[in-house]
């Protein structure tokens, strides 16, 4: 639509392009004048942009609140082609502005608390010039995820899908020459990428199909299409979802792709809180909530993605339960999170779904800055404490929660936000987690009675894995010096995350049971199930809830847990094989490894030594030193040999002569 | 008369033996001579077809010969005196600045 129409409904529509363009700018600014402008300019550039991304955000979901209906504004033409046109169109629809409003309001967030940590960990790695890197990544993926969700159609969608990919990339390996054996960092970021190339494969393929079908790729368009006449593509339909559920299962890491997740864990912790918990794992969920009429008329897709959501919700909850590492045990539980999402929007509760994606992004993105914190916390205590000067950074783990312990007294700030996060997760009443993951089982059981089993199992195990890592972490005895000179961060760490407790706490009032605002608010663009509240289900999964925290608490908080580093987990001899299983991620890794990495590396190699090396390699050389070869034969006539010359004019005179006699 | 083979013959023969000159012999002076060889062997066979058809065109022919032959000498020794001079030797092979 054109400045002039916008400006006679309400002008702030026209503003949407700046939410991609402001970040782009950041980053622009960052990479041109960054090195004179020092640390804080960077930050202070970077957070302002993120920030100016959030108030346009919230102006636009104010404008939306008097204009109801989405508006598309046209930006650029990009394709125009006889018959299929497509450009640069940004849509403002409730579903796109929540998404943008979480997007941009936790990265402005997470941008604040990183201008502290990532002045710590340059200083760490022992490499402060990085600093700028690190922002200019970050406002790419800011502007990258606001262009997915505020997209019209699903190529620019497809263009910011693959554009946070590769942020995602970029800012796992951002200490790319370290890791284990110096190489671990980048191999994380390498497995990620090629990880949600496959994803991203089928999600080509999905809008292949839309293409072909439907000579459009503008979501109206094929919403509309299909609503008239969905029975006609049914094939069609069930395919394009299927092909977009392995998109899902790759970006917002569903089984069986989930397993870039815990390895992107090596990107720093600020990276791990934007992208591998609130925003980009987003992506997905946000990708069948949009596609939701799609999905509405594939009964046999959305079953999929319901099972799918569940069983990984299940899953990665195990393998939560057995992990040393702080930020891996968060990393499963986010892809445990998500399992919920995606079941939710399977089964058609996309405001449940939503709900759930807010609330988590609200307490998940807290905990990792809180962890970040503890870690921080941790280095400080390493560097004074005896063997901190002794430059052996690899040999101490900052985020080995068996080296932690009883930092409730050390750092008190970071341990009341870090409670707060984990009591919403766990699904502690009247936190925000309690809320929308009850929406998510009460849909469940009034669905399928096996996905909500898997569902509410996995919600103990929540709650039983978090009270492990509280007691684990802030209580016992510190089990290092480290531990034991730790020392609380700075305000600017502090603050984003006391924000954070703060919606974390109060989150739920968005979709109340009786005051259901977001219910409203988004189904003015998708209609999805009705939300429902039933009681004895609420207080059923509230008790279960607690029931885990006891029972962490009897197994790691009574005793006076692993007093050492070096003892066990008390869970070992209780679970026996299955705790070895949960410790060792079931295999999968190495099962990928046996299935698909290494056929695949035996054929690379194959490819390259006999065919490349070998074949082509060798036609290439074999014409050249065959016309060496000629050259140096032809040369023996140019001798400078008088007589020779001589002998090569009588040869000639002979041929002549007999040519013209035969003749 | 003798059949006009037995000129044709003896022609050749010294034609060949002029060619055989211009390529064997490495003294510049003796492929000059061979080369005169191969003049006169020719002229010989004008001459002897002129002498047997009783056409004249032959041998006035064969004074074109030879005052081409006479011209061809003195710029080829005009040639030779040059090279002896950077040279100092009449060795056909020397003259071989070609590298390689």
């Amino acid at each position: 639509m054109i400045l002039s129409e916008i400006a006679r409904i309400d002008p702030t529509f026209g503003l949407v392009p700046w939410v991609v363009l402001l970040p782009i700018i950041g980053l622009l600014l960052n990479v041109l004048i960054g090195k004179r402008l020092g640390e804080l300019g960077i930050g202070l550039i970077a957070s302002l942009a993120s920030g100016a991304s959030f108030v346009i955000s919230i102006l636009l979901m104010l404008a939306l609140g008097h204009t109801h209906g989405p508006v598309t504004v046209s930006f650029l033409d990009w394709i125009t082609a006889p018959g299929f046109t497509l450009g640069w169109n940004f849509r403002v629809d409730t579903l796109s502005v929540t998404m943008m409003l979480v997007v941009s309001g936790v990265g402005t967030l997470i941008h604040i608390y990183a201008t502290s940590y990532m002045h710590s960990d340059v200083r760490y790695n022992g490499e402060p010039s990085r600093y700028r890197r690190f922002f200019v990544f970050l406002n790419l993926f800011i502007a990258d995820m606001m262009l997915l969700v505020s997209a019209n159609n699903y190529l620019m969608l497809f263009v910011g899908w693959e554009g946070v990919g590769l942020c995602s990339y970029l800012l796992i390996g951002f200490w790319f020459e370290k890791g284990k054996d110096g190489i671990g960092n980048a191999l994380a970021a390498k497995k990620a990428f090629i990880v949600n190339r496959i994803g991203d494969f089928g999600v080509l393929i999905a809008i292949f199909i839309l293409f072909t079908t439907f000579h459009t790729l503008d979501f109206d368009g094929i919403f509309s299409k299909v609503q008239l006449n969905a029975p006609a593509f049914q094939g069609v339909i069930l395919a394009v979802t299927l092909f977009m559920l392995l998109g899902v299962t790759g970006k917002s890491a569903q089984l069986p792709l989930y397993v870039w997740l815990p390895d992107a864990m090596a990107g720093p912790t600020p990276v791990s809180a934007l992208i591998h918990a609130a925003t980009m794992v987003t992506a997905g969920v946000y990708l069948v909530a949009r596609s939701n009429a799609l999905y509405v008329a594939a009964p046999a897709a959305q079953a999929a993605v319901m099972w799918v959501g569940a069983l990984t919700a299940l899953f990665a909850a195990t393998i939560a339960v057995a992990q040393f590492d702080i930020k891996k045990v968060l990393a499963y539980s986010t892809i445990s999170q998500l399992g919920f999402m995606v079941a939710a929007v399977g089964m058609g509760a996309v405001t449940a779904a939503m709900f759930h994606l807010i609330t988590h992004a609200f307490f998940k993105a807290l905990l990792f800055l809180a962890a970040g914190s503890v870690i921080l916390a941790m280095e400080r205590g390493y560097e004074t404490s005896e063997h901190g000067h002794t430059g052996n950074a690899e040999e101490f783990d900052p985020q080995d929660m068996r080296n932690m312990g009883n930092l409730q007294r050390r750092l008190p700030w970071t341990f009341w936000t870090y409670l707060m996060g984990a009591l919403a997760l766990s699904g502690i009443a009247p936190l925000a987690g309690f809320f929308s993951k009850d929406e998510i089982l009460t849909v469940a059981s009034l669905t399928s009675p096996w996905i909500f089993v898997l569902l509410i199992l996995a919600a103990f195990l929540t709650a039983f894995y978090m009270g492990r890592q509280i007691f684990l972490v802030f209580f016992g005895q510190a089990r290092s010096e480290a531990a034991g000179n730790a020392s609380e961060s700075s305000a600017v760490v502090l603050v984003p995350m006391v924000i954070l407790a703060i919606l974390s706490v109060i989150g739920g009032v968005l979709n109340l049971p009786g005051t259901t605002f977001l219910e409203k608010w988004i189904t003015q663009t998708v209609a999805g199930k009705p939300d429902q509240f039933v009681l004895p289900l609420a207080v059923t999964s509230f008790a279960l809830a607690l029931i885990g925290l006891f029972m962490a608490w009897l197994v790691y908080g009574i005793r006076k847990p692993l007093a050492h580093p070096g003892e066990p987990d008390p869970l070992a001899p209780i679970l026996g094989k299955v705790y070895n299983g949960m410790q060792n991620k079931w295999w999968v890794d190495e099962v990928y490894q046996v299935l698909f990495v290494r056929p695949y590396q035996s054929l690379s190699e194959l490819l390259a030594q006999p065919v490349d090396l070998g074949a082509i390699d060798a036609i290439g050389n074999e014409i050249g030193s065959s016309i060496r070869s000629l050259g140096n034969g032809l040369r023996r006539w140019e001798n400078g040999f008088v007589r020779s010359y001589a002998l090569t004019l009588l040869i000639g005179l002979v041929v002549i002569l007999a040519y013209l006699m035969v003749k | 008369m003798v059949p006009i083979s037995y000129y044709l013959g003896l022609s050749a023969i010294l034609f060949v033996t002029g060619i055989l000159g211009v390529l064997l012999r490495r003294n510049a002076l003796v492929i000059f001579m061979s080369l005169e060889l191969m003049f006169n062997a020719s002229n010989l066979l004008f001459v002897a077809f002129s002498a047997y058809y009783k056409i004249l065109t032959g041998q006035i022919f064969v004074f074109f010969v030879m005052a081409v032959a006479a011209a061809e000498v003195a710029v080829g020794l005009a040639l030779m005196v040059a090279i002896f001079r950077t040279k100092h030797s009449v060795d056909v092979d020397q003259v071989n600045v070609l590298k390689g």
